[in-house]
């Protein structure tokens, strides 16, 4: 049994139907993450008294690690759009190698949070130290998720990918481009994350 | 995909593919940079929340080719969650803010005289 | 699951199209149990959501035992329930605070959306539209799968010790953070349940928008599937805060962070360990704004199967059926701006409560509009009494006093004194019970026989209609009554120790009552139910001669596929009694009408 528009685009939406299913993902996770800022905004303005005023996040947090990792965040975005491009243009050996460093950044990203954590922990601040950690612990943790989730399906795709373009080469560039839209949304995060949490 | 993607265009959309990979880097030092200035608070946010909506925006019109790509649909939906989204912080602080001014006027109100 | 199995076996078994890309048998696990066609899935949703209502409901009987017959032994089966919940067959405040809690969660997470959406959506959807399944048949079964975990953690809560949730469906901050370990469960659950609704709308938006068949424009949809597609967009947008929500009550619980938890909180004479410098508020904030687009997640689909009953059992065109698709677009957006009217006892200012007053007041205003079309629709109608459509017919009323009945509870100074009593219950229970269930019944009368290819008996049906409504409204009626008399909800007496209450206590036993009646009624359904199976009246494939696209296939539809060539739609949904037409129905799908 064949779906319609499973493949090619449809006449008047503009769009196969995975496009739209990604899309229409990436706007409820626009709510969810929405959702995290509008608790962080309301802990902020209702910090004070008993449990102490707002720290400012730089005080707290490592700016320059943070800094690297948005700049490698950054970098997986522009690699994840050239994997896009090349396999769309046919150059599938670009395209690989594009793709896996986009999974290695990814992947550094994570390292480097990781020390950022422990960095934390050996301060003995933890999510129950008070509500601007919980947030943050919350809201980075969520987001390492989203990486992790990425990751996966990236590895999946990138061991797949020659066997399914040969094979139908349409439906391997419209599954880059899908797991690239959710890429570059999880690095769109990231880019108001980052502010919000460290730098203010 | 649409017939717009040919490989000529793709080849000139690589380029600016580079171009926003480098501006999305100025930005961030931008960002990191004006942090450093410990200017007042108001003004820090507004400046940190501007960059961010900039980089942001071209992260989704170019890297998801929302700029590029037409599709009325996915619009209408994208609109309808920033909605939301803009909808929940600001019923959220309103809220709040009128919470505490409601119990403010309670509190510095004049006591009510005795009914006689 | 078993029974889903025979409804569609005779549907899968003859008909043996190869051509729909599955050439050799697949396995009975494979087509029955972990199918990827929309039809199987879309009964596992029924007999899933089936299963959770009967037992939502078994719930509540405990209760009102209880309520009615506060701290008496419950006779027989009392004692079978154990020391830590009914010692001597009488019930603890702790387990009648599980069962409050967990009647809500189920009836409302695992009962009624379940069906409304997994079930008819999912079902009728890819039919409606002409399509040969949902866009992402793999997604689809994700969800329902998603769905059942999450039903079973809930139901493994009950037999964790300190058994399962205890603060309500509603799960409030302070309460929630400190209780017993069924909150975690509820917790975890209510994320697997989350997660199944958003790839759940994921999939029906996408297919109602991509796959709709050449010609069906979306002023040609029937006006279910506009239902489903602004429920699906409902739930697309407002429950991601709530597993924010719930994410962060996990937290709160297992990670010891004070999201929920306000400084300087005392619990049982201790001071509280944590942190503090939350917000108990920002969890209400949250959950209504899920909660409340949730309540018309409940009804709009019920709106939209008692539309296409109408409209095909009066013989008629909806009335306005332009005004009812841009009523229901408007309510779905409207749903999201007026979540605090659940909070005007919060504490809140005067003049946020006075913006969610008028959003309020404005949102109701699309509900008339669909009523009022409903009943218009009747005006001139050749009316047909089937079973389907005498629900149908009791859906309009019944959803008046329960839409009518939320005014007050809007205005803020009405709110106060209405607020957390049993007035609030019988508000919401005519809206979800005799509203949204009576319609969920028609649709199961009217799409039985799509299903399996026989009809559900009309008798029996009468039999479980009238008392079924008699006694809805024997339950539901006087808890205004009772709440207007200032008795409160959640108490474990029925308010037995307060002053005020002692007059009308002897209504909790009416409703106790009433509810047994609705009960007994509901044996008529069940035995109607599994009888029709196997000796239910055979009928041709649009036994009820209906215009839409789900007719224009067999009954039951043919295998994974559903249409033996690609449909094409000429016209409207109800194009009925055209004149000049040479029957009284035009189906979509014929180009000579």
């Amino acid at each position: 049994m064949l779906i319609p528009y499973d493949n090619e685009n449809h006449p008047v939406t503009g769009v196969y139907n995975a496009k739209l299913g990604i899309w229409l993902f990436l706007a409820s996770e626009v709510l969810f993450f929405g959702a995290f800022f509008s608790t962080y905004i309301l802990l902020r303005i209702g910090a004070g008294g008993v449990a102490g005023a707002w720290p400012l996040g730089a005080e707290l947090l490592n700016v320059p690690l943070a800094t690297i990792n948005t700049v490698i965040l950054i970098t997986s975005s522009l690699t994840m759009v050239m994997a896009w491009a090349s396999l769309k243009l046919g150059k599938v050996s670009k395209f690989q190698i594009y793709f896996a460093a986009t999974i290695l950044l990814a992947l550094a990203f994570l390292v480097i949070k990781g020390f950022e954590y422990g960095e934390e922990f050996s301060h003995d601040r933890y999510p129950s130290t008070s509500t601007f950690l919980a947030i943050y612990f919350t809201l980075t943790g969520v987001h390492g998720l989203h990486i992790l989730l990425g990751v996966a399906v990236n590895v999946y795709h990138l061991f797949s990918a020659k066997a399914l373009y040969q094979e139908n080469p349409e439906k391997m560039v419209n599954r880059i481009e899908v797991a690239g839209l959710y890429w570059h949304f999880v690095d769109l995060v990231w880019i108001f994350l980052f502010p919000v949490l460290y730098l203010l | 995909m649409s017939a717009e993607h040919t490989a000529e265009h793709l080849q000139q959309q690589v380029r600016v593919y580079f171009i926003v990979f480098i501006s999305l880097m100025v930005l961030t030092v931008v960002t990191v940079a004006v942090s450093r200035l410990h200017l007042p608070v108001g003004a820090a946010i507004a400046v940190a929340l501007v960059v961010a909506s900039v980089k942001g925006t071209l992260v989704a019109g170019i890297f998801m080719h929302l700029f590029h790509d037409k599709f009325p649909f996915i619009f209408k939906v994208l609109i309808f969650s920033a909605i939301f989204f803009i909808v929940m912080i600001a019923l959220f602080m309103f809220g709040y803010f009128d919470t505490f001014a409601s119990e403010r006027a309670i509190l510095e109100a004049p006591a009510l005289e005795e009914p006689h | 699951m078993h029974n889903n199995g025979h409804a569609n076996a005779e549907g899968h078994g003859h008909d043996g199209h190869g051509d729909h890309g599955h050439g050799a048998p697949e396995s009975f696990i494979r087509k029955y149990v972990f199918s990827v066609d929309h039809k199987v899935i879309g009964i596992q949703y029924g007999i899933t959501a089936l299963v959770f209502l009967f037992l939502g409901f078994c719930l509540i009987l405990l209760m009102r035992w209880q309520l009615a017959y506060p701290e008496q032994a419950l006779p027989v089966i009392g004692r079978l329930f154990g020391v830590t919940r009914m010692p001597e067959g009488v019930m603890l405040p702790e387990f009648y605070n599980q069962l409050g809690a967990m009647h809500g969660t189920i009836m409302v997470f695992l009962g009624v959306v379940p069906l409304a959406v997994g079930a008819f959506g999912n079902y009728l959807v890819p039919l409606q539209v002409g399509a040969p399944d949902m866009a992402f048949p793999k997604l689809n079964a994700a969800s329902y799968w998603l769905y059942f975990v999450g039903g079973v953690i809930m139901l493994i809560s009950f037999f964790i010790p300190g058994g399962a949730a205890k603060s309500g469906w509603t799960s409030y901050p302070p309460l929630a953070v400190i209780e017993t370990a069924g909150q975690t469960w509820w917790l975890l659950g209510m994320v697997f349940l989350i997660n199944s609704s958003l790839l759940g709308s994921v999939n029906i938006i996408t297919t109602i928008v991509q796959l709709r068949a050449p010609g069906l424009k979306f002023m040609r949809l029937p006006f279910f599937v506009w239902a489903q597609l602004v429920t699906s967009l409902l739930l697309l947008l407002a429950f991601p805060p709530l597993e924010v929500a719930g994410f962060m009550q996990l937290l709160d619980r297992v990670a010891g962070t004070s999201f929920f938890m306000p400084s300087g909180l005392v619990i049982s004479g201790e001071a509280y360990t944590g942190s503090g410098g939350g917000n108990a508020l920002l969890w209400q904030h949250l959950f209504w704004f899920l909660a409340h687009p949730e309540v018309y997640v409940l009804i709009l689909p019920a709106m939209g199967i008692v539309c296409e009953v109408l409209a095909n059992n009066s013989r008629k065109p909806l009335y306005g059926y332009k005004a009812l698709v841009y009523s229901v677009i408007f309510l779905g957006f409207m749903s999201f701006v007026v979540w605090a009217h659940h909070m005007f006892l919060t504490g809140m200012g005067t003049a946020i409560s006075t913006f969610f007053q008028l959003t309020t007041m404005i949102i109701s205003v699309p509900s008339i509009i669909i009523l009022t079309v409903m009943i218009l629709s009747l005006w001139g109608g050749s009316i047909r009494f089937t079973t389907p459509m005498l629900f149908a017919l009791a859906f309009i009323p019944m959803f008046g006093i329960g839409g009518l009945t939320g005014l007050p509870l809007g205005l803020s100074v009405a709110d106060i004194h209405l607020h957390d009593t049993y007035y609030v219950i019988g508000h919401f229970h005519f809206v979800v019970a005799p509203g949204t269930l009576l319609a969920l019944f028609a649709g199961i009368y009217y799409w039985y026989p799509k299903v399996t290819g026989r009809r559900m008996n009309d008798t029996l049906g009468r039999w479980h209609f009238w008392p079924s409504l008699v006694c809805m409204v024997g339950t539901f009626m006087p808890m205004f009554v009772l709440g207007m008399a200032g008795v409160s909800r959640r108490l474990y007496d029925g308010g037995a120790t307060y002053a005020h209450a002692q007059d009308y206590l002897w209504i909790n036993q009416l409703i106790t009552f009433s509810s047994w009646g609705l009960a007994l009624a509901q044996v008529f359904f069940i035995v109607n139910f599994f009888v029709s199976l196997k000796n239910g009246e055979k009928v041709e494939d649009n036994p009820w001669q209906g215009t839409t696209l789900e007719w224009a296939t067999t009954s039951p539809p043919l295998g994974h596929g559903n249409f033996e060539a690609p449909v094409t739609v000429y016209r409207g949904p109800y194009e009925y009694s055209v004149p000049r037409a040479k029957r009284d129905f035009s189906p979509q799908h014929l180009k000579r009408i």
